[in-house]
């Protein structure tokens, strides 16, 4: 079969290589997941199922079923956001999908896109998809990797069409505040930038409140926000996401939508209307949790000489690898298997840094920080 | 300062955590964590740390039951009298005063239902103040103390994702 050209050129995800040797031994403590450790809140599945028992398993309409933008409309202005349930809402098959149609939507042949680097590996190759050139935008340890104006200007930036942004972020855990994002609004506004801005960990912000680029002064216009279920509500399953935008970009993207995907899971969509409606104090318990566990991973890093920057969102520590990121990821694997990710999968700047995910139980934590501690004693004492 | 809810609810998940990993998850020192664990239990707030057990498998005989009674007061004795009066008895492992159909809800432990039996009906039954008793025998527990009584799930997430 000939394969098209866009398959071909698609390398295998650097994070596929790590699954397959993690995946060949036993007794391994991953930290190396990127989804919840909890299940979906019981009550959202008792909605889903509840849906199933009824027979409410056609299609809905394209844009998501109503009740469900509505209710969604209703849950962001805890952002200080406010979009019209009718016309700038599109309920998408996770927040993927939602990222691929803004894509398909906005970029033509041979557009520059800016993307945050490090960040979630799909952005990337989803810009090659829809036909741009993806310009990565490095972001900084000692700026604990928030991008800056600098950033951007350094980056070349301002011939982009498009600017891929994600906070809190994965892989490295950090947040952007108010201030921090006012130097990308002005760099986006000066050079005329649409900002797609991934806000999937928004509900998993530990230190002060969760901003969005899009409520800076003149930026709502030119932003689309992600936002989606599978992390805060740890339904990564059900995949269901949206994205917030204004109506004409939601209209576009609703356009390819209409005709790929038809419209999202409508399981999904009922578990996700009960989990806005009902389903807080269960996220707040799970934020309270990974907060725990955030805080034990850090100090234990700090204990274990790691240099290990306060990460104040999603649930990912990046510390710095003693030596080579994929060869300490490797090494500790097999000698101690403890499976962290290495961070040069997640981009240039992720060189020399390890993705540890704390979405997992406090006694594993624990065994694989103690695992992770023996590891690097025994190294120290050899050289 | 961590607060002593917090330490609470760490404590409420698992007692016999380290004070050292309690005190890296709350952000402070150990030193501040067996400070106000000592406050909590000198203020009585925390009264023991206790393990929920299954009993179905330990390899012995357990029984518990539920028993509800009713009581009829007179001017001179209050619920409290009758309750200090139950309490004492080691089969008794809980009672509380609740609202509804009847007065005084007993938790009675034993190694047997026999036993169990003849502990209601000669030792509560026989209280002056007692009219009424009761007696349900726990047949299953599915879950007590916020833990569900089943085998763990196995983590089926797969071991490295995006």
């Amino acid at each position: 079969m000939k394969l098209s050209e866009r398959a071909r050129n698609t390398p295998p995800s650097g994070i596929r290589r790590f699954f397959e040797l993690a995946e060949e031994m036993d007794d391994v403590i991953s930290l190396g997941v990127g989804e919840p450790d909890f299940s979906a809140p019981w009550k959202a599945r008792a909605a889903a199922i509840h849906s199933l028992e009824r027979g409410r398993t056609s299609y809905t309409t394209n844009r998501g079923m109503l009740e469900l933008r509505e209710a969604i409309a209703g849950h962001v202005p805890r952002y200080d956001l406010d979009y019209d349930p009718e016309t700038e809402i599109l309920v998408t098959t996770g927040a993927s999908e939602a990222v691929d149609l803004a894509l398909r939507a906005l970029v033509d042949p041979g557009d520059a896109v800016a993307v945050q680097s490090p960040a979630y590996i799909s952005y990337g190759p989803g810009v090659r998809f829809s036909g741009g050139e993806p310009l990565p935008v490095s972001t900084r340890p000692e700026n604990d990797f928030v991008m800056t104006y600098d950033d951007l200007e350094r980056a070349g930036a301002a011939d982009a069409e498009v600017l891929m942004i994600c906070y809190p972020n994965n892989p490295t855990g950090a947040t952007a505040s108010a201030g921090d994002l006012a130097e990308i609004a002005e760099f986006a506004r000066e050079h005329d930038l649409t900002v797609l801005a991934d806000e999937i960990y928004a509900g998993l912000t530990y230190e002060g409140d969760h901003t969005s680029i899009a409520t800076l002064p003149g930026m709502r216009e030119r932003t689309i926000v992600f936002n989606g279920f599978s992390k805060a509500y740890a339904m990564t399953g059900l995949r269901l996401g949206y994205a917030l935008g204004p109506s004409e970009a939601i209209d576009a993207m609703n356009r390819i939508h209409q005709y790929t995907m038809l419209s999202a899971p409508t399981t999904a969509q009922y578990a996700a209307l009960e989990a806005l409606e009902a389903c807080d104090d269960d996220v707040a318990e799970m934020r309270t949790q990974y907060d725990r566990r955030r805080r034990f991973v850090i100090s234990r890093f700090h204990d274990m000489g790691l240099d290990c920057f306060e990460a104040t969102g999603a649930f990912y520590a990046f510390p710095e690898a003693p030596y080579d990121d994929e060869q300490f990821a490797e090494d500790l694997l097999h000698s101690e298997g403890v499976a962290v990710v290495p961070g040069r999968v997640f981009g240039e700047e992720g060189y020399g840094h390890l993705r540890v995910s704390y979405a997992t139980g406090m006694a594993d934590l624990k065994e694989a920080m103690t695992r992770m501690e023996r590891f690097l004693d025994e190294r120290r004492d050899e050289t | 300062m961590a607060d002593k809810l917090e330490l609470l609810d760490l404590l409420l998940e698992d007692a016999r955590e380290s004070t050292d990993t309690i005190a890296r998850q709350l952000g402070c020192d150990e030193s501040e964590v067996e400070s106000m664990i000592a406050e909590l239990e000198d203020e009585g707030a925390v009264l023991g740390y206790q393990p929920v057990v299954d009993w179905s498998r330990v390899e012995t005989d357990h029984v518990t039951a539920e028993v509800e009674l009713n009581l009829e007061l007179d001017r001179e004795t209050k619920y409290g009298d009758v309750a200090s009066r139950i309490t004492k008895f080691d089969e008794v492992t809980a009672l509380r005063l609740v609202s509804g159909d009847y007065d005084f809800d007993v938790t009675v432990e034993g190694d047997s239902m026999r036993d169990v039996s003849m502990f209601v009906s000669e030792q509560i039954a026989p209280i002056p103040e007692v009219t009424q008793t009761v007696t349900h025998f726990v047949m299953n527990t599915y879950k007590n103390r916020g833990l569900e009584f089943t085998d763990s799930d196995d983590d089926d997430r797969l071991s490295i994702s995006p």
